[in-house]
């Protein structure tokens, strides 16, 4: 499963920006949570008809053998990213300064 | 008593093995992956159970058989599933109506054995339940979908339903095993799970808009006492043969 995760993730941006390239059913980004309380992480990818199966698909594809607490299932078109393009001057905070970041502290907690 | 019970498991554990190894038989021919990987977990699930149940047959036995040595050598007439879980795939539709229907009546029998007195078969119940409930979900959702969605699927679905109709009433008629079992506290109520089965398939054929198929008494029975289709014959040749092929290995 962890090559699945890997590939899934890496080809984020390019599906959820475009149309399905495929005439499967729609994509479905899925969110795992590990324990209660903790952040629901993004684990992957997965087609479905309609949300409720596609919660149905993620226990099966991402669920079924860890510990986790709750899922997420969103539409892969309902996401709005940035483009590569837009990366430059929307997400470049410079690499001084980095305590700014909201993302900062996150890593002293574990 | 104790033949009872033995004869009792492994009417338990073939009606899972024999569903889990045709469930298996979607592996790879899916009509999409996720549903593959939804298949093989229903049918791992299966055979999970059958194996539980099929060990503790074999101890009460004292034969020296294990869960190995009683699902890879037996003949067909000494399997005691229902005629159900033997009948092939099929199309989705007519594997998601087995499932659905060998479940409206399973679902239960495994709620009534977690109380049985026999505790050992009530904690393999208990476990079981618990993925069933799972099984149930995603079968009555494709059934659902199935039976509302294009005509060709209502279509599909009615066809599968009719095919396997004469097959369920195996599930929720007991003979005098069930009954003296049920007496002593150890299996299920069928009477009472047909009931459950009653409630629930009327509800589910209203939901999916589908027809009740006529109750027909051709006599689609007898898997409990080893008669089966030859539908039977060719599972059993394909899931058994690497076993007696070489039945001392181990891997």
């Amino acid at each position: 499963m962890g090559a699945r995760r890997r590939r899934s993730v890496r080809r984020k941006t390019a599906r959820v920006s475009a149309k399905p390239a495929d005439t499967q059913w729609p994509l479905w980004e899925v969110f795992v949570q590990e324990k209660s309380g903790a952040a629901h992480e993004h684990a992957g990818s997965v087609h479905a008809p309609d949300a409720e199966l596609a919660l149905q698909n993620a226990r099966d594809t991402y669920a079924r053998r860890g510990p986790v607490t709750s899922l997420w299932v969103v539409e892969a078109r309902h996401i709005s990213a940035t483009t590569p393009e837009d990366s430059p001057f929307l997400l470049g905070p410079g690499p001084e300064k980095l305590y700014r970041h909201p993302r900062f502290y996150k890593g002293a907690k574990e | 008593m104790k033949d009872d019970v033995f004869e009792y498991l492994l009417r338990l554990g073939d009606d899972r093995l024999v569903l889990g190894h045709r469930l298996s038989e979607w592996c790879g021919h899916a009509p999409i992956v996720e549903e593959d990987i939804a298949l093989a977990n229903l049918a791992l699930d299966c055979i999970g159970q059958a194996s539980q149940l099929l060990e503790l047959a074999g101890e009460l036995e004292g034969a020296g058989r294990d869960a190995d040595a009683l699902a890879f050598f037996r003949d067909p007439t000494q399997f005691r599933n229902c005629l159900l879980v033997e009948q092939p795939n099929g199309d989705f539709a007519q594997t998601i109506a087995r499932q659905v229907l060998f479940d409206a009546a399973g679902a239960h029998v495994l709620d009534q054995l977690g109380r049985s007195k026999h505790e050992r078969l009530a904690a393999i119940a208990r476990k079981a339940a618990n993925e069933v409930r799972y099984h149930v979900r995603h079968a009555r959702d494709w059934w659902l979908r199935l039976g509302l969605g294009t005509e060709e699927s209502h279509d599909r679905l009615q066809a599968a339903l009719d095919e396997l109709w004469p097959y369920t009433g195996e599930l929720v008629t007991p003979d005098e095993l069930d009954t003296a079992l049920c007496r002593a506290g150890i299996g299920a109520d069928l009477d009472a799970v047909r009931v459950w089965f009653e409630r629930e398939v009327g509800e589910l054929l209203a939901a999916a808009k589908l027809r009740r198929p006529p109750d027909t008494s051709f006599g689609a029975d007898g898997g409990r006492h080893g008669k089966h289709s030859e539908h039977l014959d060719h599972l059993l040749s394909e899931m058994q043969c690497v076993a007696r092929a070489h039945p001392e290995a181990s891997w």
